[in-house]
């Protein structure tokens, strides 16, 4: 009863199979020097996929390991260890055919066991992994009850059909399920090596992995260096030779560095995007980032009593003028924000805010009026307590819009700045009237941003709760256009305005004009080092 | 000698523990935790590794726990940021590395600073003390975190010497720019010390008797002079030296070398309990040691002090 669904439904753009590899263009010559050194801001913090939390710790597994989709320089989903699926009629069951060819680095064939035991893995709570909840998040079945502990690990509904069929049941559909498994946490690693080295597994000499490279060598605060896989089902379309990247945490530092020649990608630092920009235009770029950054008001009884009002919340909110933040602050091509999810999200489609479409003095007049209705004036000033992490650039941020309030509306905003996990704390414990906060998109679909706001989310800081809303989200899981949700969702944010979007991301960096094959549309920044290539210049 | 040295180390044991425990209170008061994160971990994720890493007991068997593992197995337990690696993988990774870098500077900066000292000090009130005091004030004024991007600049990108930074086993075109930025404000500091000690000794007593007597110069500084004058840079050098191979989290930030000066800093942020407590320790046990040195020192360089 099993309907076989085009892959091209799905994976709009496979038809540049085999997958996605270094594609050079015809009339490039390819440099002799295929080394590629990047920076990185810290040291990564685990080489296990199902252990690794964070974007630099991602960037690196990608090279190492490969799961069952990649995503191509836009962001749709190609194919990777798995070639197709195919879904139920109920859209509960997931049927992932895998590529026969595909290897791990000691030549071992990957396979469908390896996924189940990776994805057992992942929930069970002897490895206590921090992402473990990505597989409830999918629904798929039973997780949740094995992360509490309740199930035995072998109820997870993952299952090896043969060597290369893995089949997943999911216990309610999720449409966007293909594309969270691009995430790391549910990569295959191999259940051999880590049963002889235990918790040695990932030290470079042991490590086997499926990617195009493995590791050679992992100094933390130093350097991560990798090499080719011959393993590697596309090495022959692989052209980067070895991979380093380079802990510096210091942004100047790092572009002191790249324009010494030490390395071939960098981070832009704060404020000199524009005269970089105009030096070298080829080599400073701005791209969208799946990220958004916000001020979280509390709406629970320990916030601030007069930010309960949502024409309060709605005239903070209009009075910021999110233009000049862009402009004048931040100035990296960041996107103004006037609602919730990332403008470039993938199928995505923008609601119309009212506030958006008008002029700031329309909205600094409509906020006056809005402020004075509800009781505060020149004679009595709304006072309210913003805390953020201490950052330079939060700080700036912070000081412009106070300035903005207190100017249009007489409020008096007080900063408190505060180290960051003292401030994540407190906002987790409804302990602030105001707070900094930015959400970066899990998987590349509008829904990781506005479950944010359903009632259950643990994410949910300002404890915002609407039922419409809830059903909203709700819905939209089996909705025949998600979108619609959407919409309606963005809409009663903006009406209830539990928080103040200020501006969407981009991803600012210096690249190396020889360096070619980098993904520019991909607005999770998702990128694979077997796909680029240097050229002679 | 030997019952003093003895002693010593004996007191060192409660001290060490006292040290152990207020650390692990004080860590366990700071808001937040090893997993706090922006994006919240579910309670049942939470508690999952809460179990895991024995943070569900009640502190008083973790301390005990974290003692006795030191104890049996010099075993300080695993790290709750770098999940791959044990405290005892990331000290023994990081610390030869600031060892190394940490040793060089206190040589260059004892060396440099104390001719520097002597040299301004024999020179006092000409052109040669004003420009001693002046390096050494100008040395001191430039605070490491202007001067490592300084040289960076300097020397990678301007005159294109030396890479930016990485630690490659410690060769030593990787060693110069750590050492510069390291040692230069502790250089600047013994030369102010043994400045100032050596006027005093130059104007005693017992050196005009040695001058009076006929000593030639060169014999009165080095056989009378330089010894007492050295006292007060030794006080001074031994938590130096504990500061100096330790790291710098300046050093380890700026050039990339992958020591243990970044872990202080980056284990407190991130409320890395395990790392933290091995630095702590590491840090504590050296000055403990090294205070120890200083007075054994202080006893065969002064023959009236005896233990």
């Amino acid at each position: 009863m099993k309907k076989r669904l085009l892959l091209s439904t799905i994976l709009s753009l496979s038809v540049a199979f085999p997958a996605l590899a270094a594609n050079p263009q015809p009339g490039e010559e390819l440099s002799d020097n295929q080394v590629y050194t990047y920076r990185i801001l810290d040291a990564i913090k685990s080489m296990d996929p199902q252990i690794s939390t964070d974007v630099e710790g991602s960037d690196v597994l990608r090279s190492l390991f490969e799961g069952l989709y990649n995503e191509d320089g836009d962001g749709n989903l190609v194919p990777a260890v798995a070639l197709s699926h195919d879904l139920s009629e109920d859209k509960l069951v997931y049927t992932f055919h895998l590529r026969p060819e595909s290897k791990w680095s000691n030549g071992d064939p990957v396979t469908a066991n390896d996924f189940v035991y990776s994805w057992q893995r992942l929930a069970d709570p002897a490895t206590a992994s921090e992402y473990a909840w990505y597989l409830e998040l999918g629904h798929v079945k039973n997780a949740a009850d094995i992360i509490a502990g309740t199930t035995p690990v072998d109820q997870l509904g993952v299952k090896a059909i043969d060597d290369h069929t893995f089949e997943v049941t999911l216990d309610a559909p999720v449409p966007y399920f293909p594309k969270m498994l691009t995430h790391t946490s549910v990569f295959p690693i191999n259940k051999a090596v880590v049963d002889k080295f235990g918790a040695d597994w990932t030290k470079p000499e042991n490590m086997v992995g499926n990617g195009a490279y493995t590791l050679k060598e992992h100094t933390l605060g130093e350097k991560v260096v990798m090499v080719r896989n011959p393993a590697y089902w596309d090495d022959a379309h692989t052209v980067i030779t070895e991979i380093n990247a380079v802990t510096i945490n210091d942004e100047n530092v790092a572009l002191t560095r790249y324009d010494a020649g030490e390395l071939d990608q960098t981070d832009v630092p704060t404020g000199q995007y524009p005269s970089l920009k105009e030096a070298r235009p080829d080599e400073a770029s701005s791209t969208p980032y799946s990220c958004s950054y916000t001020y979280v008001i509390n709406l629970t009884e320990k916030g601030n009593p007069a930010l309960q009002d949502v024409n309060v919340r709605k005239a903070l909110s209009y009075a910021v003028d999110r233009q000049i933040l862009v402009d004048k602050v931040l100035q990296a091509g960041q996107a103004p924000a006037y609602n919730w999810t990332h403008f470039a999200v993938n199928g995505f489609a923008m609601p119309e805010i009212d506030y958006a479409k008008w002029t700031q003095e329309d909205r600094d007049a409509k906020a006056a009026e809005l402020l004075t209705a509800a009781g505060f004036g020149a004679d009595n000033p709304l006072k309210i307590q913003l805390n953020y992490n201490t950052s330079e650039g939060h700080k700036k941020i912070a000081e412009a819009i106070a300035a903005m309030w207190k100017q249009k509306l007489g409020v008096e905003l007080t900063l408190n700045n505060m180290e960051w996990k003292v401030h994540t704390d407190k906002m987790q414990a409804q302990d602030f009237e105001m707070g900094r906060y930015a959400w970066c998109g899990d998987y590349n679909e509008a829904s990781t941003y506005l479950g944010l706001f359903t009632t259950t989310s643990g994410n949910n800081n300002g404890k915002y709760s609407n039922a419409e809303y809830d059903k909203l989200l709700d819905e939209s899981s089996t909705a025949a256009d998600p979108n619609v949700n959407y919409t309606a969702a963005e809409q009663l944010l903006a009406n209830d305005m539990p928080m103040i979007p200020i501006y969407h991301y981009t991803k600012v960096r210096m690249n190396k004009t020889d360096i070619r094959g980098l993904p520019m549309n991909n607005v999770q920044q998702t990128w694979y080092a077997k796909d680029l290539y240097r050229v002679k210049q | 000698m030997t019952t003093y040295i003895f002693k010593r180390l004996l007191e060192a044991i409660p001290t060490m523990l006292l040290l152990i425990i207020i650390s692990f209170l004080l860590m366990h008061a700071a808001p937040g935790g090893p997993f706090t994160s922006e994006k919240a971990v579910p309670a049942q994720v939470l508690a999952n590794l809460n179990a895991k890493y024995g943070l569900d007991q009640p502190l008083w068997r973790q301390v005990a726990n974290y003692v006795w593992g030191i104890v049996a197995h010099f075993d300080f337990g695993p790290s709750f940021i770098y999940k791959d690696r044990t405290v005892n993988e990331v000290i023994a990774q990081g610390f030869p590395v600031t060892l190394q870098y940490g040793l060089a500077s206190f040589v260059i900066a004892v060396i440099a600073g104390v001719t520097l000292g002597v040299v301004a000090a024999l020179k006092h009130n000409t052109g040669i003390d004003y420009a001693a005091v002046a390096t050494a004030t100008a040395a001191h004024a430039m605070p490491n975190f202007v001067l490592a991007p300084l040289l960076v600049l300097v020397f990678t990108l301007w005159l294109g010497w030396l890479p930016g930074g990485g630690w490659e086993g410690g060769e030593l075109k990787y060693m110069v720019m750590p050492v510069i930025a390291l040692s230069t404000s502790f250089m600047a500091s013994i030369a102010r010390i043994t400045r100032s000690s050596m006027l005093e000794v130059l104007h005693s007593n017992f050196i005009r008797t040695a001058v009076a007597k006929g000593l030639p110069m060169r014999k009165v500084i080095l056989k009378h002079a330089l010894k007492p004058a050295m006292m007060p840079v030794i006080s001074y050098l031994g938590p130096a030296f504990v500061t100096m191979i330790t790291g710098s989290v300046i050093v380890d930030m700026y050039f990339s070398t992958g020591g243990i000066g970044r872990s202080f800093v980056d284990a407190a942020l991130n409320r890395d309990y395990s790392v933290m407590l091995g630095v702590t320790i590491l840090v504590g046990a050296l000055t403990i040691l090294f205070n120890l040195v200083v007075d054994i020192l202080y006893a065969w360089i002064d023959p009236r002090i005896r233990y």
